[in-house]
């Protein structure tokens, strides 16, 4: 038997790598999007697992719109990173410091 | 379950919105080039009807509840959704002429404009942090697609890949909060929450660190001092049409997300978040008005300002009463209309290839368009909260509510950073009237928009008989929430 506090470790390992991805990382905008992803399945874990230990559906459902959401959301992103390369042509993120702050 | 038909009517306004957002998408498709301004006037009227769809569906005393308690319809809903829609209404009547200069003039503009007004009412209306997460994620959706839409621009793209970035980093925060929260109470419903907390220790590890996750993503929607990074970059890259929108009506709607979380859902936790509170607010005073001190780009000063604003803002909040809560509600309102008319007026000295973004544009206004001049020291005036602009008594309602509390050390930090902050605002108004024009072009304006423009700065000074009926309408607001 897994215990909650494991999937909750999971869950925060995943997370942490997630905001290090997006923190730590120089290069490459799309690590960006990967980062993001990892960091809404980092918290859908954590919603199962409790839903699953409290024997409560609701935080299953929530799950669902998450994957939802996330799936618009790269959507959206991939396209802004279209537009970028299209107008940059370079998707380097050393290179998008024109806007300091 | 039992009455689907009475809850439906108490949305009736969102789904009015959503169903006209649909319709103008399909409507544009075919007039787009016929009659071009046919899904602007369309959307006017959504947001006009909206309005009274609004105004009609107040519930009887108190708060309902409807959806299996998802939904929540109550005296600050309605009051929020009002301040949204009125301001997107103005909001839009200032970007007209800037939109179709620029090439920017599409349907979906207008499309994305209402569902980010949707999203915005589901927010203010959520009593679940289901409705709460699917209403931000909706305004949150649409806005970065609105700050990418000028596709020419360099600036707007990197802008907009910025807000995406941070936007996304703040709902993952936020749902990370919102997980921790599930499992120390069992539950997603912000009532049920409440209670749960009640029941429990206020130091439960799992709870706290729920809270500081919320705060945090809160923090980053706000745009405050630590998690501010992205205002000033979006202020300045987006199209000022979008940064007018983005300035004004999801400011309002933080507020009742802010109401719903913290307020509604963590009662039980006041002392804890009013400390985090407390932290940001100073930080965001401070770094709002020294940095603004430097800036050359008026977008960009006006980024800082909003920065400290909302510093302000959250000392109604921390103080942790209705009285506070109050006062926070009639500052962000005017706040909200103050950034509309500072937004409107950069619009208006603009044209095609011409943005009047710095503050060396400003010189000598007062030679060039006495009028202008004026219009812009009055909302320099109101922003620096300066008697007897209306700014002043927001400024004052919230130094009051920290008063209240006793807080006495934190409201002359408050007014310390006011004084500061006076500084850039009337540095404006010296450009303005002291400097030398550096052209002599005239200044072509809209008739049209400079008369709504007009309305709305003069209201800054005009509109001080009624305060006291504004006010009461917040507090009301506050005390019918439940």
């Amino acid at each position: 038997m897994i215990a909650l506090s494991d999937y909750l470790i999971l869950g925060a390992i995943l997370f942490a790598i997630s905001v290090a991805g997006i923190y730590l990382n120089r290069k490459n905008v799309i690590i960006l999007l990967m980062s993001i992803e990892l960091m809404l399945l980092a918290v859908n874990l954590n919603f199962i697992a409790f839903s699953h230990y409290l024997n409560d559906l609701a935080g299953q459902v929530f799950v669902f719109f998450i994957l939802t959401v996330a799936a618009a959301e790269s959507a959206i992103g991939l396209a802004i990173i279209i537009v970028l390369f299209r107008r940059r042509h370079t998707i380097n993120i050393e290179d998008l410091d024109t806007l300091k702050g | 379950m039992n009455n689907i038909f009475a809850d439906i009517q108490l949305a009736t306004p969102e789904i009015f919105v959503f169903s006209m957002a649909c319709v103008i998408l399909l409507v544009d498709r075919f007039t787009h080039e016929r009659m071009p301004k046919a899904s602007f006037l369309l959307t006017q009227l959504t947001l006009l009807v909206g309005l009274y769809l609004v105004y009609t569906t107040v519930p009887e005393g108190g708060a309902v509840r409807a959806f299996n308690d998802m939904f929540v319809l109550d005296g600050m809903a309605t009051l929020t959704k009002l301040a949204v829609l009125f301001l997107t209404f103005i909001v839009l009547i200032y970007s007209y002429s800037y939109i179709t200069e620029r090439k920017m003039y599409r349907g979906e503009y207008f499309v994305l404009i209402l569902n980010a007004v949707l999203g915005m009412m589901v927010m203010i209306s959520a009593s679940h942090f289901l409705t709460i997460y699917i209403g931000l994620e909706l305004l949150s959706l649409s806005l970065y697609t609105l700050v990418a839409m000028n596709r020419h621009s360099g600036l707007a793209t990197e802008a907009a890949m910025k807000y995406f970035v941070l936007g996304a980093l703040a709902s993952g925060m936020l749902l990370y909060g919102m997980s921790m929260i599930y499992g120390a109470t069992g539950s997603l419903d912000i009532e049920s929450i409440r209670d749960a907390i009640q029941g429990m220790e206020s130091d439960d590890a799992m709870l706290i660190l729920g809270l500081v996750f919320i705060v945090v993503g809160l923090g980053f929607k706000l745009g405050v001092v630590p998690f501010h990074m992205w205002i000033p970059a979006i202020y300045q890259g987006a199209p000022t049409s979008v940064v007018l929108f983005i300035g004004t009506a999801p400011k309002v709607a933080a507020f009742a997300l802010i109401m719903r979380l913290l307020v509604e859902g963590f009662q039980g936790l006041a002392v804890s978040w009013s400390d985090m509170l407390v932290i940001i607010a100073i930080l965001s005073m401070a770094t709002g008005n020294l940095l603004a001190i430097v800036q050359t780009n008026l977008k960009r000063m006006l980024a800082f300002s909003t920065i400290s604003h909302m510093g302000y803002f959250l000392l109604g909040i921390l103080s942790a009463n209705p009285n506070g809560y109050s006062a926070s509600l009639f500052y962000i309102l005017v706040y909200s209309f103050t950034s509309l008319a500072a937004f409107g007026l950069i619009i208006m000295m603009s044209r095609a290839g011409f943005e009047a973004e710095e503050i060396s544009d400003y010189k000598g206004l007062n030679k060039r368009h006495p009028w202008f001049a004026f219009l812009v020291a009055l909302v320099m005036f109101s922003m620096a909260g300066i008697p007897p602009t209306v700014g002043f008594f927001a400024k004052l309602s919230v130094i009051q509510a920290l008063i209240d509390v006793e807080m006495y050390w934190l409201a002359v930090v408050a007014v310390l950073f006011a004084v500061i902050g006076a500084y850039y605002y009337l540095r404006i108004v010296k450009t303005v009237y002291f400097d030398k024009p550096e052209t002599n072009e005239p200044i072509e304006a809209k008739s049209g928009m400079q008369f709504v423009l007009s309305l709305n700065v003069i209201a800054l000074i005009l509109i001080m008989p009624w305060i006291g009926i504004i006010m009461d309408a917040c507090i009301n607001a506050i005390s019918t929430m439940g």
